[in-house]
């Protein structure tokens, strides 16, 4: 354990030691304190909503299963055979009675019990079948996103997410009184940290710089609309790592501000709404089909960005795996649900006109951050006038770096087994 | 009169040599109007209105992609990656006189700050005759690693 880096070496409260990015010792610790040790999202509800419903994913580097029993309970399961531990199952996602190892034939349940094992006899007494089921994570679910963790010791979900719960209520008006549901993804890798990624979502002042050739492909007033540095947008620290970016304000309660004119580029899919939906309905639809005005970033693996799940997934110190999951109206009009999708993929992904300039920036980062020695990473922005509101959260104008400071308070928390620092507003 | 193999294919092999070498203005006059280009993150997709794309271009769209290319104002096109690619394995699918449908295979490399890449796929176009010529009304391209992780593409695949 001697050769473990300290990980507070890498980290002050307003800049982080480049090699916070490219250390292979410290990966290997996140991996396990960070990955192993907090909440980590590996699906939505709208993914599995049918009994024997599962979908392959992972948690940090574990594949893992999701699957739903025949109860409706979620089991989240490593995909190790307790035999002699081959993946029981490939499909990235199904419907099954069962999972079957291809190796041996051991059978599982959709809840992970080993029911069935060939030839048994050949162990006489010495298999305990109850003894060995695929190994469960625990598992927990808030508005349909489902976590699991390996810690059977760390607080429940509901305090995990605390202050971030009622942004996530907000996240899913885009239902439009409907429930949320994923409509496909976008996957991609960029050479680079993760922790690059996690900064992304949390950080307007690129936006932009780097989108403009996104922004030179929209409508005028939707330009206007993401003109939002400098505006009255801010970033707030939600605890435990999470946080939240105002970037639109009128665009926090969908709900709300529904007699507000409706915008040009949605003029004509409303036209065709209101042949179905009265007026106040399709105020609510057309705002539901334009994204939320936030993106929440929840620590460490999960974006409720905008309109779009963005999960990311370490693979390798310098390698990670982004999802920019689409989600839907749940049984709302098709016209919507496909103007939504056209939205997703004009940003989105690895061919959008937005993600691609994204991976370059992170890609240059974790590129750039090789040079040299001992030369800090600046996350100083928006700290000379953040201030704590009444509850203790700090804040800070939309373009301030509070959300990455949040993160990585967090991160160091995690890594350390140490309390937070009181930090200074 | 039906249109030919040797016709199509000289379409397609103009398109290939196009977006090669960056005439991407040229490469926008070989659709029709109504023409989609496509690219389905589900192999299996047909309806591709109702499912999430990597790419679903009407006209509109793909104007948009090549200024997006040519304006210098996207850091991952600016330049664009360069590609080199090879159609081959083509198949006459149907053919009524003034429409045809034809499958190939491609695969391109690319090289885009000192990296190369490449990408398989398998293509299908709807090929149309019209008063100008023969113009491509539909360009599928279902990658063979559709299904998993890409890298950023900052080109006209
Ligand atoms: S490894 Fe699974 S049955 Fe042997
Ligand atoms: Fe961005």
């Amino acid at each position: 354990m001697s050769d473990q880096p300290d990980p507070r070496r890498f980290l002050e409260t307003d800049r982080a030691d480049g090699s916070i990015y490219n250390d292979p010792a410290l990966f290997d610790l996140e991996m396990d304190r960070i990955f192993m040790h907090n909440w980590i999202w590996v699906a939505h509800r709208s993914e599995i909503p049918e009994p024997g419903d599962f979908i392959t994913t992972f948690v940090g580097p574990h594949p893992v299963i999701v699957s739903r029993d025949r109860k409706g309970a979620v089991h989240v399961m490593l995909n190790r055979c307790r035999h002699r531990a081959a993946t029981v199952c490939e499909q990235h996602k199904g419907n099954t009675a069962s999972f079957v190892c291809p190796y041996h034939g051991w059978a599982y349940g959709l809840d992970g019990a080993l029911r069935g094992v060939p030839h048994q006899n050949g162990y006489g007494q010495d298999l305990d079948k109850a003894s060995l089921p695929l190994v469960n994570l625990r598992v927990e679910e808030y508005q349909g996103l489902i976590f699991a963790t390996f810690d059977h010791a760390i607080p429940d979900l509901d305090s995990w997410l605390g202050a971030a719960k009622p942004w996530i209520d907000l996240f899913m008006k885009q239902g439009a009184g409907w429930p949320v549901k994923t409509m496909g993804e976008h996957k991609f890798t960029f050479p680079g940290n993760w922790k690059i990624q996690l900064e992304n979502t949390t950080d307007a002042y690129h936006f932009p710089i780097v989108h403009k050739s996104f922004l030179d492909s929209v409508d005028q007033e939707t330009q206007d609309i993401l003109n939002f540095v400098g505006g009255t947008g801010f970033v707030e620290d939600l605890g435990h790592g999470h946080s939240v970016m105002v970037m639109i304000p009128e665009l926090v309660d969908l709900d709300e501000n529904l007699d507000a004119p409706i915008p040009e580029r949605f003029l004509e899919l409303a036209d065709q709404l209101a042949e179905t939906y009265p007026p106040e309905k399709v105020r609510q639809i057309i705002r539901a089909v334009g994204g939320s005005g936030f993106n929440l970033n929840l620590f460490p693996n999960l974006a409720c960005s905008m309109a779009f799940f963005r999960v990311l997934r370490p693979l390798g110190v310098a390698q990670t795996e982004i999802r920019h999951i689409a989600i839907g109206m749940d049984g709302g009009p098709d016209i919507a649900n496909q103007a939504r999708l056209r939205l997703h993929e004009h940003f989105q992904g690895p061919m959008g006109f937005g993600t691609p300039d994204d991976a370059e920036a992170w890609d240059r980062v974790h590129r750039g951050a090789l040079a040299g020695r001992d030369i800090p990473i600046l996350l100083n922005r928006g700290l000379a006038h953040e201030e704590k509101r009444a509850d203790g959260n700090l804040y800070s104008d939309v373009s301030a770096e509070t959300g990455m400071r949040a993160a990585y308070r967090q991160w160091l928390v995690a890594m350390t087994g140490e309390p937070a620092e009181e930090t200074v507003a | 009169m039906s249109i030919t193999l040797d016709e199509a294919v000289a379409l397609i092999t103009l398109e290939a040599d196009l977006l090669d070498h960056g005439q991407f203005h040229e490469w926008l006059g070989l659709y029709t109007p109504g023409g989609r280009y496509v690219i389905p993150t589900d192999p299996d997709a047909e309806d591709f209105e109702n499912v999430l794309n990597y790419a679903y271009d009407d006209a509109e769209m793909r104007a948009k992609r090549v200024e997006r290319l040519l304006g210098g104002r996207s850091i991952s096109a600016a330049p664009p990656a360069q590609t080199v690619r090879l159609l081959s394995r083509y198949r006459m699918l149907a053919d009524d006189g003034d429409t045809c449908t034809l499958r190939c295979a491609q695969y391109l490399k690319e090289l885009r700050q000192h990296r190369e890449r490449d990408y398989a796929a398998n293509i299908t176009y709807r090929l149309v005759r019209t008063p100008d010529g023969l113009k491509i009304d539909l360009k599928v391209i279902r990658l063979l690693i559709a299904t998993e992780a890409l890298t950023a593409v900052s080109y006209i695949l």
